[in-house]
């Protein structure tokens, strides 16, 4: 049922893009005439299938008359950073997709620039994080965990897909420092891919994993894994037997957000016109089918208030990573 | 099973879906030529294109053939100008392109394309026979085993440390594993020797470091050294015939390393890569004395172990992705993110509740198989005729392509002054007699022995997991036999010699 729904969906809107009658359909409400997505890693990662579904859903509904692509990889996204802000003049068609690697690459001082460089359009959709540990394990939640590792901190490996300092191990050491135990204790182990430690994890070479929530509903659901806890302030409707961090005790909240940003000195009418597509996108059914294909969440800041969220998130890992000696 | 098949052969062999499988493999054949476009590239290319197909059979199908059609052409850019596009074609290049510099570019490709068919067959007939039982085989192996694994992948370079060499091969070797830690690894929230530049923080990249170790210096070395491209060996280009003997002396090999590569697929931190760097690194091993020194020249052996080798765990690669969800290589994790967009969620349940998705995957993994060699057996002619060219054209073409290749995937004009630099570099080694294949071996193997080398250390408190881990220590042996057993047995040769030379 589901599936035919997308594809119901996808076909219309394909049928609607072959047969050129975007312009026709779009002279209703056709909010910018192009939009060019400036992606700054290879095609085929996260960041890329975030900027093509966005650009794929905006089209085929009208919002945009059409939408290019360009991959600039370098420097885990620095490149395509400073490219926008060199060329601030003669791209201002362009958004830039990220998400929340920008927030803590520009604490490392691994990029020389910061998110409040740029200007914010909007986050779009986020991942929470969660913790799995493997179906047949003996750990049944956080409670469970956490009396192992206060057993054996070091014996305790949690793995994750990112660097020590990254997202996966931040997760981790956030959720630790709240339930009251030293995050600095936490023997982290880091993999190259969010694959690799996903097997990494089922062969035992580690007791837990720290991962996006979308990545372990698929595992769980096939009975690979148990979500031990989620860092959503609430249950999470496309897989509500997993619990919250929260309604264990930890309190911890986090996101894994996804965004676009602009070129420093936009005119405001142009951003405003950028977010005001980005906005409609929400209610079309072709951003739905994109969105529930992908596994998604909608978790829509806009402006301003994204630009509350960053300061908020990055004062947060900031704090953090100063604890962890990573600053 | 049987009914599995039919099921699958019903829906491959539509008319529709064997348009789809003709086309994918086209297309993944010619854009695969270009250096700079892997598998990986193509397939995300093509996602779009399969999702708006909107049936998941057809859509797999289609991606199948761009993935078989894709690695074919990584071979073929790899034998003919020496410009191997991806880490897993670059042992393809170690005797491929003597090959074709001996006049013998259409044999090369043929001996590729069917040990390719060969691999992805035997693979697929694996895939389809074991994939349920060997979930267990894929989650085998903790780090430890895999830098275990990794070594026996490097002692790939005694290949080129022929006599005399062995230093100048273990030098490069060593250049590659420190130019590897370039950039920010896994395992350390720092970057590393980037001199500040942030075009060097994700590391040298792969294209613009292959293209400037073989492809760049070889089209210097044919302008600066114009006598070695006068025997083009004219009208053979294009002959595609192998010999009987040929033919049974590579069955084999062929035969060995399809399963052995598709094991080594199966293995979620490996890949096709280290399969065809085992491959030839056991195959040239193995050879009798006289083969062994034909190895790294043109013997038709070492071209076809790593290409049937990286086919069979190509196919291998799918049984962690169909079996447990989870994706060993970047090519798998694209082609996960295609198949939940198409609503397939694979994993222990997909043989259960979705066997038409399963069976119509791997018959249209046989079919791929086939129509890649049909289409392409009668192409080779003329692709290989692409050598015939005057050089005059040809080295500007490979120039371009080389150049191309490196700038395309990532637009990133800072790799075109890599790429020079580094090709300066290897040019002059060149000249000077170094190997240059041990120093991409090192570069390529480098980041994962040490990613796995250190979280086997972090996991198990000390270097002590090299004792403690019975089949650790049966892969470093291994790979010390594989190293020390020809010396040695060729020393007692020679001790044997000498008597009766007396």
């Amino acid at each position: 049922m589901n599936f035919a729904m997308t594809r119901r969906v996808l076909m219309a809107g394909v049928a609607a893009t072959l047969s050129l009658g975007a312009p026709a359909l779009a002279d209703g409400h056709q909010v910018v005439d192009s939009i060019h997505f400036l992606i700054p890693g290879g095609a085929g990662g996260g960041w890329d299938g975030t900027a093509r579904g966005t650009g794929q859903a905006l089209t085929e509904a009208g919002l945009i008359g059409q939408a290019s692509y360009e991959n600039m990889s370098g420097g885990g996204g620095g490149v395509a950073i400073g490219y926008m802000i060199e060329n601030a003049d003669s791209q201002q068609g362009t958004l830039m997709v990220n998400s929340t690697p920008i927030v803590i690459r520009s604490l490392t001082g691994e990029f020389p620039y910061n998110f409040s460089d740029l200007t914010l359009v909007a986050g779009t959709i986020g991942d929470y994080a969660a913790i799995v540990v493997p179906a047949d394990s003996d750990i049944q939640d956080m409670a469970g965990l956490i009396e192992t590792f206060t057993a054996d901190p070091s014996g305790t490996a949690i793995g994750g897909g990112s660097v020590p300092g990254g997202l996966d191990h931040l997760v981790v050491a956030m959720t630790m420092k709240a339930a009251g135990q030293d995050p600095l204790a936490v023997n982290y182990i880091p993999y190259d891919a969010g694959g690799t430690a996903m097997a990494g994890l089922l062969s035992g070479e580690i007791k837990a994993l720290s991962t996006g929530l979308s990545e372990a509903i698929g595992l769980a659901e096939a009975g690979e894994v148990r979500i031990l806890g989620v860092t959503s302030p609430e249950r999470v409707p496309a897989y509500d037997t997993a619990p919250t961090m929260m309604e264990q005790g930890i309190d911890t909240e986090f996101v894994n957000w996804r965004g676009f940003f602009a070129v420093p000195g936009l005119p405001e009418e142009q951003l405003a016109a950028y977010q005001e597509a980005l906005a409609k996108m929400y209610d079309t059914p072709e951003w739905e089918a994109v969105r529930a294909a992908n596994g998604w969440v909608n978790i829509h800041n806009n402006g301003e208030e994204f630009r509350t969220f960053l300061e908020n998130q990055e004062k947060v890992i900031g704090d953090l990573m100063k604890e962890l000696g990573f600053l | 099973m049987l009914e599995g098949i039919l099921m699958g052969l019903n829906t491959a062999i539509s008319p529709g879906n064997l348009l789809m499988v003709i086309g994918g493999c086209l297309i993944g054949t010619f854009i695969g030529m270009l250096p700079g476009l892997g598998p990986m590239s193509i397939i995300a290319i093509m996602i779009p294109v399969a999702i708006s197909i909107g049936d998941p059979s057809a859509a797999l199908i289609l991606l199948a053939g761009v993935y078989y059609g894709a690695i074919f052409g990584g071979s073929t850019s790899s034998i003919l100008i020496n410009a191997p596009g991806v880490a897993s074609t670059v042992a393809t290049s170690f005797d491929g392109y003597p090959l074709a510099r001996q006049g013998k570019a259409g044999k090369a490709l043929t001996v590729a394309a069917i040990a390719s068919f060969c691999g992805g067959t035997i693979g697929a007939v694996l895939l389809m026979i074991f994939a349920p039982s060997l979930a267990s085989v894929a989650l085998l192996f903790h780090s430890a085993e895999y830098f275990a694994l990794m070594v026996v992948g490097l002692s790939a370079i005694a290949a080129f440390a022929g006599s005399g060499n062995v230093g100048k091969a273990l030098l490069m070797t060593l250049l590659g594993l420190i130019l590897s830690t370039v950039g920010e690894g896994a395992l350390f929230n720092a970057p590393r020797f980037t001199m500040g530049i942030l075009d060097l923080q994700s590391g040298i990249g792969f294209i613009t470091l292959a293209m400037a170790m073989f492809a760049l210096p070889e089209a210097m070395y044919l302008v600066l050294d114009p006598r070695r491209s006068d025997n083009d060996g004219g009208g053979e280009i294009k002959d595609l015939r192998i010999t009987r003997a040929e033919a049974r002396s590579i069955a084999p090999v062929i035969g060995r390393q399809s399963i052995q590569g598709f094991l080594i697929g199966v293995l979620p931190g490996a890949g096709a890569t280290i399969a065809s760097f085992l491959g030839y690194a056991v195959e040239r091993n193995i050879a009798p004395k006289a083969e062994q020194e034909e190895f790294g020249k043109g013997s038709l052996k070492g071209l076809a172990a790593p290409e049937s080798a990286n086919n069979a765990a190509a196919t291998g690669s799918f049984v962690p992705l169909l079996t447990l969800g989870i994706p060993g290589s970047g090519t798998t994790a694209i082609l996960l993110g295609a198949l939940i967009a198409l609503n397939v969620t694979p994993g222990p349940r997909l043989l259960v509740d979705e066997p038409q998705i399963f069976w119509s995957v791997i018959i249209s993994m046989y079919i791929g198989n086939v129509v890649l060699l049909v289409l392409n057996l009668p192409l080779i002619p003329y692709i290989a005729k692409v050598l015939a060219v005057p050089r005059t054209f040809l080295i500007p073409f490979i120039l371009f392509f080389t150049l191309m290749g490196a700038y395309i995937g990532q637009n990133n004009a800072t790799e075109l002054l890599m790429l020079v630099g580094f090709g300066i570099c290897a040019t002059i080694l060149r000249f000077a007699n170094y190997p240059l294949a041990p120093l991409l071996i090192g570069f390529i193997l480098g980041q994962m022995l040490e990613d796995n080398f250190s979280r086997s250390m972090q996991l198990e408190g000390g270097i002590g997991f090299i004792l403690e881990r019975p089949m650790t220590m049966g892969l470093l042996a291994f790979a010390v036999l594989l190293v020390v057993l020809p010396a040695w047995r060729s020393r007692r040769q020679r001790a044997g010699e000498m008597p009766e030379g007396d």
